[in-house]
């Protein structure tokens, strides 16, 4: 990405744009809208994709979350973060979808499986100097695995593990979303990586197996 | 020594752990608390290598272009978000009770003594009554539903409680207003049976939607060890006898009948 050197000035306009963007919009510059839609769309489509796990629910949660962040501007309160707020609009959507996902495919016996190919995919990528036949088939069992043990989750515990342990949030921003309190979505977390764990040990094996797939953090 | 519990290990790995110096130096010493992190840590590393899909460098113009004509002309303001959908219903709702409270007071005015006439508390605390009673005993029913809930069949080792989690969260939004309004109005007892309500209520709405039997079963024990099932009854049924008290009645003695009411 091109960043432009910024001066003094620019610093103080860079920090700010979020808020002035905002009063902006609230005096009806839309395209002062547009500017926060470009900034945290990606960071919202990244949320919105691991909590749904597929493409199409994930940009539709990117659309509602600016949609409703749009009409809801108005109670926004200028000194919060506007990422911050979106991204907890865009969660509490994405637990609005999963929940009507999970009624759409009650019918059907197998639970869908990622939708992607897997030539991008890291897991079969993996930084290993003779991938032999078994070791792909064992990692595309693994993702296959993690994928069913993400979806077996309550949509709390999905959007707890997604939200603290991809996103990074603090757990009083993960209660608010989960209407709950912090020691509630505390447990929720623990809850979620604990059923993860209980699901995906058996293929993971004990502790090096990550490791000599090349996933050492 | 004792060893850490998974429960602290996650915490602590996930950085929500309340003791992480403890934590920290007792891993230092313990070989299979440490053995015990790393089997967290691998699976949690292996769920790490799961791809997000990169939505392209011209996403947020894409999304622009997907919602730009779907934006009203200017973002509503703060007080629109009393008229959205749900809101209204709640509001509706309430409206509906408290204009059936006006006509019967109307409609019986003639009966009544001029001072319960004049006596617009006694609408006001119908209204409430009323309201208040219909959401404990909806939450009664709910609780009732709970604690009998059972596995569709006995090879099932899950019980499915999607549908009384919805319904607490319809529970939850009523429970809240009536929870505020108990507060203003200065009735203790009413907002604590409410508040606990509500945290029970909450708990419900964000557990997952199957559980296993023992689960289940601690739910009923909670419900059990605070009473919330019998403290629901037993106001729902105050409430009842307050309607009763509180309806028109010639031989009625209005100003006892206004004492007993005091919320």
């Amino acid at each position: 990405m091109i960043r432009m050197q910024p001066s003094v000035e620019n610093t103080q306009t860079f920090a700010d744009s979020d808020a002035v963007a905002v009063e902006r919009t609230l005096a009806g510059d839309r395209d002062a809208f547009r500017v926060l839609v470009e900034r945290h769309s990606h960071n919202v489509f990244r949320l919105a994709y691991r909590m749904t796990r597929n493409r199409p629910d994930a940009e539709e949660v990117v659309q509602e979350a600016f949609l409703r962040a749009y009409q809801k501007l108005g109670k926004f309160e200028a000194r919060a973060n506007f990422g911050t707020w979106v991204y907890r609009i865009a969660a509490n959507y994405a637990i609005d979808r999963m929940r009507q996902r999970k009624k759409e495919e009650a019918r059907k016996v197998e639970p869908a499986v990622h939708e992607e190919g897997t030539e991008n995919d890291p897991v079969t990528l993996v930084h290993d100097s003779a991938p032999t036949p078994e070791r792909l088939a064992h990692n595309i069992e693994l993702r296959k695995q993690m994928e069913i043990a993400l979806a077996a989750l309550s949509h709390s515990e999905r959007t707890a593990f997604v939200m603290r342990h991809w996103e990074g949030c603090a757990i009083e921003e993960i209660a608010e979303v989960l209407k709950s309190s912090s020691g509630a979505a505390k447990n929720t977390v623990f809850r979620a990586v604990q059923k993860l764990r209980l699901a995906l040990q058996p293929f993971v094996g004990r502790g090096t197996q990550a490791r000599a797939m090349g996933t050492e953090s | 020594m004792r060893h850490m519990t998974e429960e602290e290990l996650i915490a602590y790995k996930e950085g929500v752990a309340a003791q992480r110096t403890v934590i920290a130096q007792h891993l230092a010493a313990c070989q299979e608390c440490r053995a015990e992190l790393e089997r967290i840590e691998a699976v949690l590393a292996a769920l790490n290598t799961l791809p997000v899909p990169n939505p392209g460098d011209d996403y947020g113009r894409h999304i622009w272009q997907q919602i730009a004509s779907r934006l009203p002309e200017r973002p509503a303001r703060w007080w629109q978000e009393w008229f959205e959908p749900r809101r209204l219903a709640t509001m509706g709702a309430l409206a509906a009770i408290i204009v059936a409270a006006f006509l019967t007071g109307w409609f019986l005015r003639d009966k009544r003594t001029p001072d319960a006439i004049a006596n617009k508390e006694q609408i006001r605390e119908r209204v409430l009554v009323v309201a208040v009673g219909d959401h404990l005993n909806k939450s009664e029913m709910f609780l009732v539903g709970l604690s009998n809930a059972q596995p569709n069949s006995s090879s099932e080792k899950l019980v499915n409680i999607s549908s009384e989690q919805r319904r607490a969260e319809d529970l939850l939004e009523e429970n809240r207003l009536y929870r505020q309004t108990a507060l203003q109005e200065g009735d203790n007892v009413m907002a604590s049976t409410l508040d606990e309500l509500e945290r029970f209520l909450l708990d419900v709405a964000n557990s997952p939607d199957e559980i296993t039997p023992a689960q289940l079963e601690k739910i009923r024990q909670k419900i059990e060890a605070h009473g919330i099932l019998f403290k629901v009854r037993v106001v729902g049924r105050e409430l009842q006898e307050r309607q009763k008290t509180t309806n028109p009645a010639p031989a009625q003695n209005s100003s006892k009948e206004s004492e007993r009411n005091k919320v």
